[in-house]
């Protein structure tokens, strides 16, 4: 393999070498292959999605049943998105992480001595999943037909059967878009997680190219593949995810089963469904 | 908080130059990003079978990681790797991903009596355009503009861990060093710049809808 210098003299070997290193055997088998990285990314990732959902997802019920505190959520959720995730993380590593003094370990996810730099940046990502979850969640609640509320009390439903039984699966459509919106901006923030010791996941392949950025078997062209491998896993996430959403949203909702053409939404919920960051 | 204070006072004028990058790194790429969704976008709510494969497109270019186009662009576009270009590149490329759905949603939620109005009154195609349909859609669109505005503020700092000088180099130099303050400092400022950001689009969307003052004047 040779190093082709771009023409204005960047230094930066070609992009050809790209699928070349996709392509290459080698990079997809041990502690550092390919699937050992990308299973670290969904871990992290799914992980942080589930523990967002458990907090997020009784409290937007809540706030969007009973109305109360919805501006005040609103709110803090529009400021959260100021908030420089890598500036948080490193907020933490600094502040948090030499206060964790435990060297056990997660085999395959958290090596000896990584705990410390493992819980700040699943805080993070936490902390970045909750927003659009819950945001999503009371805005769907608050969509909900008054109607359709007013004869499931009328049908002697509790305030906790209108929830779980109406409000919930009316609201899920919504719900899950924020799910979507949420665990595509983790995974996406999750690559930052190779810029914090001891932690891997394919943002390692980025951070550990910019060391030896010239070199093409080793730098740029790993920074662009991991890049590409990044958005794949993202795409691909949100497919599945959307399968999950056809199988659990009911389909008198979905409009699949109705001859009926789907209307569009409010454009309001379409704004704030925009809000999965890159 | 008086350490982060006196942190700021002796980097004074190396955080003054970090802030003026972070500014114009992310106001430059949303003003250029809008302005190429607008009409995109407009063609879109025109055009049907353009509809979804450009919303789709959109929605791709979105979920791509920022640090991935950052270092994504001196290959495709031959800038060099520190170049501050590639952040504005990518960052433009985001705010065009998201304007271009918000205002094809905008343009195309226009009430076709207010259309169908104006072109009773004889405006022309173009006279629409601009004195009804944009006029109408502002809300809409300054909604959109207003995540882009503040998203586009804190993905400016993720640019520092490949080494593009900004505000976010302090959360690099504060790890670097084990010293919190440079850290906290930056995260103020960085919530600030966001601030203004919104406070002045959220200005610019009053000034051009006089008329929902008119109405809750009432």
């Amino acid at each position: 393999m040779t190093t082709r210098i771009l023409a204005d003299g960047t230094g930066l070997p070609s992009l050809s070498h790209v699928p070349t290193w996709l392509n290459d055997p080698t990079n997809w088998k041990g502690s550092n292959g390919i699937p050992t990285l990308v299973q670290q990314q969904l871990t992290y990732t799914a992980i942080a999605v589930v523990v967002a959902l458990l907090i997020a997802l009784p409290l937007g019920l809540a706030i969007g049943h009973t109305g109360r505190g919805s501006a005040a959520v609103g709110g803090v959720a529009n400021a959260a998105r100021a908030v420089p995730v890598l500036g948080l993380l490193l907020l933490l590593v600094v502040w948090l992480s030499p206060k964790i003094h435990t060297t056990s370990a997660i085999p395959g996810l958290v090596q000896r001595g990584g705990f410390p730099y493992f819980v700040p940046l699943i805080i993070v990502l936490i902390l970045l999943a909750i927003p659009p979850i819950l945001t999503n969640a009371y805005a769907g609640v608050q969509n909900v037909d008054p109607e359709v509320r007013d004869a499931a009390r009328g049908m002697g439903m509790t305030g906790g059967e209108v929830v779980r039984k109406v409000e919930l699966p009316c609201a899920l459509p919504l719900i899950m878009s924020g799910v979507r919106s949420a665990t595509l901006q983790v995974i996406a923030t999750a690559t930052i997680a190779a810029y914090v010791p001891l932690l891997g996941g394919l943002g390692s392949l980025i951070y550990s190219g910019d060391q030896s950025i010239t070199d093409p078997r080793y730098g740029y062209p790993v920074m662009v593949s991991a890049g590409i491998l990044v958005a794949a896993l993202a795409v691909l996430v949100d497919l599945l995810l959307g399968g999950v959403q056809r199988l659990i949203v009911s389909p008198g909702l979905s409009g699949r089963r109705s001859r009926r053409t789907p209307t569009r939404g409010p454009v309001t919920a379409l704004v704030g469904d925009a809000t999965a960051g890159p | 908080m008086s350490q982060v204070w006196s942190y700021f006072q002796n980097h004074q004028s190396q955080i003054g130059q970090e802030t003026w990058t972070t500014v114009w790194l992310a106001a430059l790429p949303l003003l250029i990003g809008t302005l190429i969704a607008l009409p995109v976008g407009w063609w879109a709510s025109r055009t049907r079978w353009l509809y979804l494969p450009l919303i789709t497109t959109a929605g791709i270019l979105y979920t791509i990681p920022s640090i991935v186009l950052f270092v994504s662009m001196p290959g495709l576009i031959g800038t060099k790797i520190l170049a501050p270009e590639n952040v504005a590149i990518a960052l433009t490329v985001y705010t065009f991903a998201l304007m271009v759905r918000v205002s094809a949603d905008a343009f195309g939620s226009v009430s076709g009596d207010a259309m169908s109005a104006a072109a009773a009154m004889g405006f022309t195609t173009r006279q629409r355009l601009f004195s009804v349909q944009l006029p109408i859609a502002v809300p809409v669109l300054g909604a959109g503009i207003r995540v882009a505005a503040v998203s586009n503020v804190s993905l400016v700092s993720v640019a520092s861990t490949i080494g593009v000088a900004q505000l976010g180099s302090l959360f690099i130099e504060g790890n670097q060093n084990s010293d919190l303050h440079p850290i906290v400092l930056a995260l103020i400022l960085f919530v600030l710049l966001a601030l203004v950001f919104d406070g002045l689009v959220l200005l610019g969307i009053r000034l051009l809808t006089p008329w929902q003052r008119a109405v809750t004047a009432r």
